[in-house]
Formats: C-alpha cells, sequence, structure tokens
C-alpha cells in the first residue's frame, strides 16, 4: 500500500504543493532534451536523404569535439579552429561518400547500418589516437551559473544552449525550404530514383547531407563538450539520441525537436518525483520505455511518414 | 554418427555444396578434432581466452541469427537476454544447491525466453530500426534491474554473481577448480546441441514461417501465417538460445561477472558476428564468432610479432580502428558475410 501511494498519489501531491519547483524542474527538462534534439537532428538529416541509420553520429560528435578541442589545446584560437574543424568534417564526409556509401550502393539498410557502427569505431579510434583520450575541458566563456526568471532558478548555459539549438534549426528550415540545394535534397528523401532522372545528382547530395550534419556534430560536440567535458563518452550520447529520434519520427525534423523535448520533460520529471520510489538511475532506460510506449500507437513515430505496406 | 549424418545433411543446404562426401569428411574431421584433439592439445590460455569465449559466443549469435536473420526481426537487446539466463542460473543453483547445473543450464534459458517473449511483443506494430531502439530499451531496463534488485545477486555487497563448485557426473563442472578442458567440453556440447536442434527448426514449419515473415511480413500473413504467433516464437527461440549463452557465459568463462558484463557493447558486438558470418546462416553465427573472438587477440599480437614498440594506449586505438575499418571493407567485400565467401569459393573449387 505504501509503495502504491509513493508511486500513483505522493508524486503529484508534491507537484500541486510546489508549483514553482515542478517549473524548474520541467524547464530544466525541456532544455537538457533540446540538447538531444541537437544529436538527433544529424540523424534525422541523413536518413532522409540517404535512408542510412547513422550510428556513427555519436562518435561524429566526439570526432568534431576532440579536434576543435585538440587545435585549441595547440594555441590555435577559436576563430581559427573552427573553421578548421567544418573541413575536418567536410573532408570526413567526401571519404565516407566515396569509401563507405557508394561502394555499399543498393544494399539492404542493416548492411549500411552494420557499417556506420564500423564508422564509428573507426572514428573513436582515430580521434583518440590523434587528440589522445584524456578528458579535456572545452571553456566558452558562459557561465552556467542558475539565474532568477520568473521565481525560477534556470541554468544560463542550458539557456544558450537552447538558443544556438533554435538558431541552428532555423538555419536548417530555410535550407532546406527556401534553397536549391534544398529543394534537392527534399526531392532525394522523396523519391531517389525520381530525382536521380531529373539530373539531380546522389553523390552530390549524399555529401552534403554528411557534410551539414558534420557541422550539426560540431555544434553538438561543443555545447555536450562544454557541459560534460570533451571525452570518450560524449560518444554515448547517440544512445542517448535514439528514443528522441524513434518518438519523433525518423525522417522528420521537427520530430527530432519534439521528440528531445518530451523525452528531456519525461525523463527529468520521472527522474525527480518516481526516481527515489524505484532506486534511482532511470534515466539510462526510461526514455526507451516512453518512446516504446508511443511507437505502441503510433509505429511511425509522433512526426514520421505512415508506413504503407502493400503485397 | 546417424547424427553425424544427418549434421552433414543439413549442412550441405546452408552451404551450396557439390560434394556431400567431401562435407561428410569435413564435419567429421573438425567434431572429431574439437572432441578429442583440442582438450589435449589446446594448452590452458587457448582454451580459457580463446576457445570457451568464442564458444559462448557462437551459441549467442546463432540466437541472434534466428530471430534477426531468419526471423527478420532486429534486435539490439542480446546483452540483456543472455543476462536473465545468468541470473536465472544464479539464482537457480544458489537456491537449490544440488539440483544438476547441466540442468539448470537448460532451465535458465527458458526465463530469457519469457522476458524475451514480453518485449518481442511490440514487434507486431514496430519494424526495422524502430523496432531494433525498442528492444534497446530491453538490455538497458534489463541491466538496469539486475543492478538495482539486490535480490538477484543474493544481496551480495560487492554486486556481483559468482559461479558457485557444481558437478556433473561427479566431474567438477563451474567454479575455480573446474578443469579448462571440462568447461570447453560442456560448452562444445552443447553448442552442437543446439546448431543440430536450430538446423532441424529451420527446416520445419516453423523455420519456413520465420522466412516467410522475414522475406515480407504482410504477404506472409495473406497466405495464412500467424504473425504474432510467429515472430513471438522467433523471440522466445532466440533469447532462450541467447540466455543459455549467458549463463555459460558467466558459469563457464568468466566466473563471476557484474551487469557490466552484459552491457549494450556486448548486443552490438553479437551483432557484429551475426553480420560478419552471414545473416541467415546458421555456420555463419560460428564463423562470424569465430573471427570477432580472434580478431582482437590477433591484432593485440601483431605488433610484438611484428617487431613494432608502441605504447599501449595508442596500439588499443589502432586496435580499434582496425577493428572499425575491417567491418566496413567485409561488408563491402560481401554483404552477406563470410559464410556466404565459403560458399563462393567452394564452387569455384567445384568441392
Amino acid at each position: 500500500m505504501e509503495f502504491l501511494w509513493d508511486f500513483f498519489v505522493a508524486p503529484f501531491l508534491d507537484m500541486i504543493e510546489y508549483p514553482t519547483f515542478l517549473g524548474e524542474v520541467a524547464i530544466s527538462g525541456l532544455l537538457t532534451g533540446v540538447m538531444y534534439s541537437l544529436v538527433a537532428l544529424g540523424f534525422v538529416l541523413i536518413f532522409k536523404a540517404s535512408q542510412v541509420f547513422n550510428f556513427a553520429q555519436g562518435a561524429m560528435v566526439l570526432f568534431a569535439a576532440l579536434t576543435l578541442v585538440g587545435l585549441m589545446e595547440h594555441g590555435v584560437p577559436v576563430w581559427g579552429a573552427l573553421p578548421v574543424t567544418a573541413i575536418v568534417m567536410v573532408a570526413l564526409a567526401f571519404a565516407i561518400e566515396r569509401g563507405m556509401l557508394r561502394p555499399l550502393i543498393n544494399q539492404p539498410p542493416i548492411t549500411l547500418f552494420m557499417a556506420t557502427i564500423g564508422l564509428s569505431f573507426l572514428l573513436e579510434g582515430a580521434g583518440e589516437w590523434v587528440w589522445g583520450s584524456n578528458v579535456k575541458a572545452l571553456d566558452l566563456g558562459i557561465p552556467s551559473s542558475p539565474v532568477d526568471v520568473a521565481g525560477m532558478l534556470l541554468n544560463e548555459f542550458d539557456m544558450i544552449a537552447a538558443l544556438v539549438a533554435a538558431v541552428l534549426v532555423a538555419a536548417l528550415a530555410l535550407l532546406f525550404q527556401h534553397t536549391p540545394m534544398g529543394r534537392a535534397l527534399r526531392a532525394v528523401a522523396d523519391d531517389p530514383q525520381a530525382a536521380l532522372s531529373l539530373g539531380i545528382s546522389l553523390r552530390t547530395i549524399w555529401i552534403i547531407v554528411w557534410s551539414v550534419a558534420g557541422i550539426v556534430a560540431i555544434v553538438a560536440g561543443i555545447m555536450w563538450g562544454a557541459k560534460s567535458g570533451v571525452q570518450f563518452s560524449l560518444s554515448l550520447i547517440a544512445l542517448k539520441a535514439l528514443p528522441v529520434l524513434i518518438l519523433g519520427g525518423l525522417t522528420s525534423v521537427p520530430g527530432a525537436i519534439v521528440g528531445g523535448l518530451i523525452i528531456g520533460l519525461g525523463e527529468k520529471v520521472a527522474e525527480v518525483y518516481w526516481g527515489p520510489v524505484i532506486g534511482g538511475a532511470i534515466e539510462n532506460w526510461f526514455a526507451y520505455m516512453l518512446a516504446m510506449l508511443v511507437l505502441m500507437f503510433r509505429p511511425q513515430g509522433l512526426f514520421g511518414e505512415k508506413i504503407i505496406e502493400r503485397v | 554418427m546417424i547424427v553425424l549424418s544427418y549434421f552433414n545433411d543439413l549442412y550441405g543446404t546452408f552451404f551450396a555444396t557439390r560434394s556431400r562426401t567431401i562435407n561428410t569428411v569435413f564435419v567429421t574431421v573438425i567434431s572429431l578434432l574439437a572432441l578429442f584433439a583440442v582438450p589435449t592439445l589446446a594448452n590452458e590460455y587457448w582454451l580459457q581466452a580463446i576457445l570457451i569465449p568464442f564458444l559462448v559466443f557462437a551459441l549467442a549469435a546463432l540466437g541472434l541469427n534466428l530471430l534477426t536473420g531468419f526471423a527478420g526481426q532486429l534486435s539490439l537487446g542480446t546483452g540483456g537476454f543472455m543476462a536473465v539466463g545468468a541470473y536465472a542460473a544464479f539464482k537457480m543453483t544458489t537456491a537449490w544447491p544440488e539440483m544438476d547445473i547441466i540442468a539448470i543450464f537448460f532451465i535458465s534459458g527458458f526465463f530469457a525466453a519469457g522476458v524475451g517473449i514480453l518485449f518481442g511483443l511490440p514487434s507486431l506494430r514496430i519494424k526495422g530500426f524502430y523496432l531494433a531502439v525498442a528492444t534497446l530499451a530491453a538490455q538497458f531496463f534489463l541491466i538496469w534491474l539486475f543492478n538495482r534488485v539486490p535480490w538477484f545477486y543474493n544481496d551480495n555487497p560487492s554486486g556481483t554473481i559468482t559461479a558457485p563448485p557444481r558437478t556433473f557426473a561427479g566431474v567438477m563442472v563451474t567454479g575455480p577448480e573446474a578443469a579448462a578442458e571440462v568447461r570447453y567440453l560442456v560448452a562444445l556440447v552443447l553448442l552442437a546441441v543446439f546448431v543440430f536442434f536450430s538446423w532441424n527448426l529451420m527446416r520445419s514449419r516453423f523455420g519456413r514461417a520465420w522466412m516467410a515473415v522475414r522475406d515480407m511480413d504482410v504477404a506472409a500473413e495473406i497466405v495464412g501465417i500467424p504473425l504474432l504467433r510467429t515472430k513471438l516464437l522467433a523471440f522466445g527461440v532466440s533469447s532462450y538460445l541467447c540466455g543459455v549463452a549467458g549463463a555459460l557465459f558467466v558459469f563457464l568463462y568468466l566466473g563471476s561477472a557484474e551487469t557490466i558484463a552484459f552491457d549494450v557493447n556486448v548486443s552490438f558486438l553479437v551483432l557484429f558476428m551475426i553480420i560478419v558470418g552471414g545473416l541467415g546462416s546458421i555456420a555463419g553465427s560460428i564463423i562470424g564468432a569465430a573471427f570477432i573472438t580472434i580478431l582482437p587477440i590477433f591484432l593485440t599480437n601483431l605488433n610484438p610479432i611484428l617487431g613494432i614498440d608502441l605504447a599501449v594506449d595508442i596500439a588499443k586505438h589502432i586496435e580499434v580502428i582496425i577493428f572499425g575499418g575491417l567491418i566496413i571493407v567485409i561488408l563491402i567485400l560481401e554483404p552477406h558475410g563470410i559464410a556466404r565467401l565459403i560458399a563462393i569459393t567452394r564452387e569455384r573449387l567445384r568441392i
């Protein structure tokens, strides 16, 4: 009885009693969710354009962050290190297209998925080999002190991260909706063969989306790196982004954002209010359970394209 | 020998084949070598560090291949299902010490099968990569559960489960005093039993139904295959094998383990094995397990052999790079895995 009370009644009483605290928890959850979205965005871009489930996105985040911090440690200023890192990520996109995507063209999705797992090993190994495997601090000069907003204490860094993510999403939306390249990208996402017959080069498109995903990885790497230090565990945030991804739908950019917000919010609220009742440390699996429950009702995720099957 | 000839008959259907005689000779020689020559010739290091983990992982890979390669359901929860088998075996053998350890191995698989069926339920609605990510829920939840509930590890303050000394027919099979040869033979015989079982299963009504579901589940449903029952059976049988493999992993190989031994990397490792070996090939599961178990050991020993002196951490990074690179190269060379490569070679050489 006591457990049932603790589980079903007490958390809600708490929420009603201290609404400011609930607000703080909810908003910090949403802000963390934005950070997940940043990683999930890279996945979505690549999946839309090439149907490749890119498990290496997390490794790309690590690789980008390691390159940036490594350059800065060698005395390169930030404004110099950023473009160099961007060039490295674009070069990586070229190499991936040439060395992995092109030879594996027309293979089943699971083969490409496995290849990206191989790629993630490759990137993790290469990044740590070149730049060393010790934890590096990335100081952007943003204070992580709490700020008082309408009576709630919020983390300034998280808010700036959310702002950066918003700008990034807006830029991506502009790119997709209002440039010839964006139209070509959407055409390929819609129907690769029709796009090919219209003279759109698939290879170019792939290089572009992998480059854009690389740039997104830099942004995610900077934000996560500044938050928790640049280290190997950065590549594990891919595992955090996966439930976000399937919750929102594999093919939807807005889905990645909304999915991230839902997961961030749900995870934080569950951890704070229900975590102590069932033993804590539930953040590892809670997001996955939440995503699975949603998928039971919407198998293609919240915003994914409806799966139509014909025989 | 009746078993062996039947073994070989099935073997022939999976390797595109020209000569049955050669298959019979091959399988017989391999079996005899594995049973008699290896335990006497191989030293403690080979048995303990290479052959036993290879056999255990071959069993897990076989389990996953039944689900992913034959029934077409991509799963990333292998580590979690292996953990269920290991903890079930541990709970049973500590609760009833007089119970036969081999029987416990067989029973522990049923617990994993039950959990597998439970987490297989969403597979009716969720497909492809969505399902793969959903199975990660099983992986993370199960590991969390075994970590958090002290009952599973008998309130042991260190949080580990340890294989107690147990005998089978008077011979020490588990525990610190069990000889490596004995543990090797137990793993070998169990693997052979399950390989034999799987070969038969794949030629039965159920195996055919799995393949039909894999190739196109809507079409399979229209011709009258009950989708839910078929998919759940696949999850059940697959998790059973993974569960037994998990129990063997702790009892025959590790000796004692924490949940970290079954983390998500194990799931990926087993997935690597079946992809590299060959999806939808039983022989491929075993070849893949051999390849992935031996590769890191080979890479570690490569530098001293070549006479290159590298710092340990750099050697480790290069090892990871080569491992990742090799996965990509193998996928490019032959997406159907090493099993297909062997079949093609045999076809060319007409043997």
